[in-house]
């Protein structure tokens, strides 16, 4: 079995399981959620770890390219409130329109 | 595990499923764009057109496909990629104990109804008071998914004739997706704290460990930010 198949399988299984655990464990009834500091602290971790190793990684040597220029503009419309599409289709013109100049 | 109340049940309001549909329409235009991109990106890292649809079917959790393939991008391992991706959803586990009142019927019916909570279905659903409606949770959801499977296919057969993705400037899409979602998470200084941490963490690593490994360490990040609250 490939990498990306053993994946699609690993991740799939384990996601219905954890999507499912409460609703199956509690059966309709309240369940106290408790405290959730770390929890609500990985989102903001992993994602911060995604965009740096996304950017400034390749081939585990860390360099500083057009990928860069993109992050710029995708950090400057959050700030702004841009819409989604937006920064998204900024990022990608901004990173290609550099790549190209450079 | 705490078991604190039995919800009393409510008849089942089919209006609410339209109007859980009708809520997700806006957002469906998102999440189809977002969706075409992880096609795209997906059978750029390797993934066949039918694997990348199938991971929407059955992850349904755009976020940690994102972070699967740039996992398996950078060379990771499936055990690396798995890893990185279950951390990224294991808010599913508070969000499905705040939900489940609101599921009956038998095991199969719930386990079904639990796979269609994502951020936004989720959101949509909330009635305020910690009461949920599942037709709300239904109608945005079913909405929500078809569009994710249906982009994804879209994005997949994109893959096979745009070629490489850096030409277009598409390597910065992953980053730039990343940086929408951060975004509204920076609420307070011990989330910002722990970003910050985490992206120092996994740029020291990057040079010294295999790919992936940098993602998962830097979920330590996470316990340090909460201890701070």
């Amino acid at each position: 079995m490939s990498r990306g198949w053993g994946t699609v399988i690993l991740l799939g299984v384990l996601t219905i399981l954890l999507k499912g655990a409460a609703p199956i464990l509690a059966g309709g009834r309240q369940i106290h959620v408790g405290p959730t500091a770390v929890l609500s602290h990985l989102a903001p971790a992993l994602f911060a770890a995604l965009i740096v190793t996304q950017v400034f990684a390749r081939d585990r040597v860390l360099v500083v390219d057009a990928r860069a220029a993109g992050l710029i503009v995708a950090l400057l419309g959050s700030w702004r409130r841009a819409p989604p599409l937006a920064i998204l289709v900024s990022a990608v013109a901004v990173t290609a329109a550099f790549r190209h100049l450079s | 595990m705490q078991l604190l109340h039995q919800q009393p049940s409510r008849p089942r309001d089919v209006s609410e499923y339209w109007n859980g549909a009708r809520l997700a329409l806006p957002i469906a235009a998102v999440i189809g764009a977002i969706g075409t991109l992880f096609g795209y990106m997906a059978t750029t890292a390797g993934l066949t057109p039918l694997a990348a649809i199938v991971m929407s079917g059955t992850t349904f959790a755009g976020s940690a496909q994102f972070a699967a393939i740039t996992v398996l991008a950078s060379g990771g391992s499936v055990y690396t990629a798995v890893g990185s991706s279950l951390l990224m959803n294991a808010r599913f586990v508070p969000m499905g104990m705040a939900i489940s009142p609101a599921f009956r019927g038998s095991i199969w019916k719930r386990l079904l109804f639990a796979q269609l909570v994502v951020d936004e279905a989720w959101g949509i659903a909330y009635l305020g008071e910690g009461r949920f409606s599942k037709e709300r949770l239904a109608g945005s959801g079913l909405v929500l998914y078809v569009t994710h499977i249906c982009s994804t296919g879209l994005g997949a057969v994109l893959g096979k004739t745009l070629g490489n993705p850096a030409e277009w400037g598409l390597d910065a899409a992953f980053p730039a997706l990343f940086v929408i979602l951060l975004w509204p998470h920076l609420r307070n200084a011990s989330r910002i704290v722990a970003a910050l941490l985490a992206a120092t963490i996994a740029l020291t690593l990057t040079p010294v460990t295999s790919p992936g490994i940098p993602i998962l360490a830097a979920a330590v990040a996470a316990f340090v930010g909460g201890q701070r609250l």
